[in-house]
């Protein structure tokens, strides 16, 4: 017959303890034999226990998160080391790198195809706000600016320590969810996020009212600067032109034939 | 380029004149730095002559400049905006480049250098695209780094961003008052973009490129026993796209295959989904804040791109470089292209379907190599180590002996392993003999470089064709094999591995004592003993390099990396161009992938070893 070990009881103790939710009372014979928990805390434990990042690298942070992934810092001991190709297998999308005007498009669209519950950590400080090329002409100053993002790393590039440290915050942040409140299992709840067109510059479908009141606005001004500057030119009403005259004139006269007749 | 520009009277004394009547119209020839102004309508028989008569086989450089705010003296009077700039090298003697400039006013066209060196291709897109200059008889002028349909062209210098605040760094607006004003707040939006006043989203028709894949040859297979079995199957080449998400692109690359059955008919590389406006930011910033952008270009290997700035600006601004520092510099270099090479071995086993085990082991000596570039930049990868005259900061106590243990012990070992396990696996030779062949004839004329032209037998290194640091003191060879297939890509990256440990190592035994960075020390400039001494000039913080203009470059882990740079005299580049290896050494991709499997194309890929940061800068 096995021993048990001397301290196996206090280690179950221990163990129910943890799993403990606080409104539940656990009968004092029961105990030793059963383990309780909430659904939220074994739900989130396994969540957060293999989490599938998405294989998508767009510039030097994709170096670091390979490195991360690879033999010294070795991701696998999250249970992260399934990097997945298709959006459709993944919960995590690390968004490591610049991202441009010309790629915005492509990463919404991505985005929209992974399933919920789906993470988003902007690895970089491009990512998380434009980085070192904010200025320029075809970056987007952050990817906050079109889709949500739960963990922000900053570095440029962040070492391997950084995003470990970002993927254990993120970790923290889904243990305190709870599938009663989550927002992917209300009633009506549409993750979905237009994805950007590419314009004379990049534009997003739901800003295109205001887009359109400035620009169009500005060309409401240019033709009233313009009227300001020759003011003869637009007074007075509309000449008709010869054709429209000649028609005017064609009814009437053959109104004025039928009432003659 | 020092002396003042001066187009001569009499054009018939100019060069190549007997040759090509008339072609010549000015020169600043100087005895290192050859450069012609051309007449643009003769430019084609004069590159015609050079390639066929004077041996100038290579186009390695094709840019443009607008002169529209130049400062300078040496302009005045010139009327034309733009200048087009070709940069011509012989492979076959070595030795320095002809430059040739194409004077172009607003709205005119410069005849399309294509049919002449067919490398020209994807730089003259890219003029066209950030300049707006229309190349004649050029096949396929589209957008390159941009999308169709963005208004302007953004490398001219009117041209303004929407976060633009001053034309040049650093910015006095940035902190008024001492809180940080966000970009963000200044446009409704929140987000860094312009439109033309007028434009109206609701009616907005994204153009549509016409991309060359849809015309590319479409055989029928004409069996007349297949015929008369299936009368009525008929086949039908399709386009396939890959990318820009797809894990064996190496980032954010696409590609336009036309494919009949799962051979390849055409292929059209499309990128710039990484274009993070490196070259106009680059005219913002002063001389030195672009070290640090530089690292991003390739960012594997960070001290290489440095030491391509930092060689070009010391070669304008005439800074000396001490000793040591030379030394360092080889030392780095070197210790990058094992990284690189290593690193691309292992991907390139990735893209072969061997999914990640040959790349963990590749990767291993990497975080070594790393850790030494961490002890004395304090980054792992972005190392903004060098400086104009040496390099930031002298190496840590002890890091030579861990250096040397590293080249003695551990990187000749890794290599063999590699070798051991990769070389003779049949899988890896079936997968890759043969696979991805072009002549190297052809692969000079579409302006490849790097390990690409050695694997076809061309002996073209330039550490040996046009010396540049201290490399003419080390005794090493130029791998070369002649297949030109990607096996022997694969195979020469591990020859080269090697010879750059046998560099590491004389470096590491004779590296002499004695300051890292020329007098005065950037680290202890004032203002009186600021760099303004060294040239001769206004003392001062900030690096003024004489009026003039450099190509420069060197020989980066994969392939040529140049900076074309243009000053006025003032603390900001005028003109700031990489001429990116990656980006060139694409041209060939489309060449090399027909007639081959969807899949060869994903490991003509690898071979060439691209980095989209500098694909697309």
């Amino acid at each position: 017959m096995a021993t048990v070990p001397s301290d196996f009881y206090k280690l179950k103790e221990q163990q129910i303890q943890q799993y403990l939710h606080d409104s539940i009372q656990v009968p004092p014979e029961l105990r030793q034999n059963v383990l309780v928990t909430t659904l939220d805390k074994l739900y989130n434990w396994s969540r957060r226990s293999s989490m599938w990042p998405l294989l998508f690298g767009l510039a030097c942070c994709a170096i670091e998160m390979i490195a991360t992934a690879a033999s010294r810092y070795d991701m696998a001991r999250f249970g992260m080391e399934v990097m997945r190709p298709s959006p459709r297998q993944s919960d995590l999308m690390i968004v490591s790198g610049t991202v441009t005007k010309k790629m915005i498009p492509a990463i919404v669209r991505i985005y929209n195809q992974m399933a919920e519950p789906r993470y988003v950590v902007a690895m970089g400080a491009c990512a998380s706000g434009g980085g070192p090329f904010k200025e320029g002409y075809n970056v987007v100053s952050g990817v906050d600016k079109y889709i949500p993002v739960d963990v922000y790393v900053p570095g440029c590039p962040p070492t391997p320590e950084a995003l470990i440290y970002g993927m254990m915050k993120l970790h923290e942040k889904i243990e305190r969810q709870s599938i009663a409140t989550v927002p992917w299992y209300q009633e009506g709840f549409s993750g979905y996020v237009p994805v950007p067109r590419l314009g004379p510059d990049i534009f997003d479908p739901r800003q295109v009212e205001l887009i359109k009141e400035h620009t169009l606005q500005a060309t409401r001004e240019a033709a009233q600067a313009a009227q300001a500057a020759e003011p003869t030119k637009a007074a007075g009403p509309a000449q008709l032109s010869d054709k429209a005259r000649a028609r005017i004139e064609e009814a009437k006269r053959r109104l004025a034939a039928k009432r003659g007749g | 380029m020092s002396e003042p520009t001066a187009v001569a009277e009499g054009t018939e004394q100019l060069p190549f004149n007997d040759a090509v009547p008339g072609a010549v119209l000015g020169t600043w020839a100087e005895e290192t730095d050859k450069a012609y102004l051309v007449a643009p309508d003769k430019l084609i028989p004069l590159l015609t002559h050079l390639r066929d008569e004077l041996g100038y086989d290579y186009l390695s450089n094709l840019t443009c400049v607008d002169y529209l705010t130049y400062q300078g003296k040496k302009r005045k009077g010139v009327q034309e905006r733009f200048e087009v700039v070709y940069h011509l090298y012989s492979t076959r003697k070595g030795g320095g480049h002809i430059a040739l400039h194409v004077r172009v006013p607003e709205n005119e066209t410069v005849p399309s250098a294509v049919g002449v060196y067919p490398g020209a291709n994807l730089q003259e897109r890219e003029v066209y695209d950030l300049y707006g200059i229309r190349f004649e008889g050029h096949p396929n002028l589209r957008r390159i780094l941009l999308w169709e349909g963005f208004h302007g062209h953004p490398m001219r210098k009117d041209w303004k961003e929407a976060y633009y605040e001053q034309d040049t760094k650093p910015f006095k607006s940035r902190h008024p008052r001492g809180g940080y004003q966000f970009h963000e707040d200044k446009l409704p939006w929140g987000k860094n973009t312009t439109y033309p006043p007028g434009w109206d989203p609701d009616t907005w028709q994204e153009p549509v490129a016409y991309v060359p894949v849809s015309m590319a040859p479409h055989p029928v297979v004409q069996d007349p026993e297949e015929e008369e079995r299936r009368p009525h199957v008929h086949t039908e080449s399709i386009v396939i796209n890959l990318g820009p998400h797809h894990p064996s692109t190496h980032g954010v690359f696409r590609m336009l295959t036309r494919v009949e059955g799962e051979t390849i008919l055409a292929l059209e590389p499309e990128m710039g989904y990484l274009h993070r406006n490196h070259e106009k930011i680059g005219e913002r910033n002063t001389w030195l804040m672009n070290m640090p952008f530089t690292d991003r270009l390739d960012y594997l290997n960070s001290m290489s791109n440095n030491w391509a700035y930092a060689l070009a600006v010391e070669k304008l601004a005439g800074i000396q470089v001490p000793e040591r520092a030379e030394y360092i510099r080889v030392i780095m270099a070197e210790l990058t292209r094992i990284l690189n090479h290593m690193w691309s071995i292992g991907f390139l086993l990735n893209d072969l379907g061997a999914l990640q085990t040959p790349a963990l082991y590749a990767i291993e000596e990497r975080e070594m190599i790393l850790d030494l570039f961490e002890e004395v930049s304090g980054s792992r990868m972005m190392c903004n180590y060098f400086r104009f005259g040496g390099v930031v900061r002298d190496l840590t106590p002890g890091w030579l002996e861990r250096a040397r243990y590293l080249a003695q012990e551990r990187l000749p070992r890794a290599l063999d392993e590699l070798d051991r396990l990769i070389s003779e696996n049949e899988i890896v030779k079936a997968r890759c003999r043969g696979v991805g062949y072009l002549s190297a004839e052809d692969l000079i004329a579409l302006s490849v470089s790097g390990p690409m032209i050695r694997a076809a037998g061309v002996a073209y290194d330039i550490r040996k064709a046009e010396p540049y640091g201290i490399y003419d003191r080390f005794e090493f060879d130029i791998p070369t094999l002649p297949n030109s297939d990607v096996y022997d890509r694969y195979y020469i990256r591990l020859l080269e591995a090697r010879e750059a440990v046998r560099i590491l190592q004389q470096a590491l035994r004779d590296i002499p004592g004695g300051e890292v960075h020329g007098p005065p020390a950037y680290a202890s400039a004032t203002l009186e003993e600021g760099f303004g001494t060294i040239l001769g000039g206004k003392g001062g913080y900030t690096l003024r390099p004489p009026e003039g203009e450099i190509y420069s470059r060197i020989e980066a882990p994969k392939g040529e990396l140049g900076f074309y740079l243009v000053s006025d005299g003032k603390p900001n580049p005028y003109r700031y161009h990489v001429r990116a290896p990656s980006y060139i050494n694409l041209n060939a991709l489309g060449p090399m992938c027909v007639g081959y499997k969807v899949a060869d194309a994903i490991v003509v890929l690898g071979a060439i070893d691209i980095v989209l940061g500098e694909v697309d800068r």
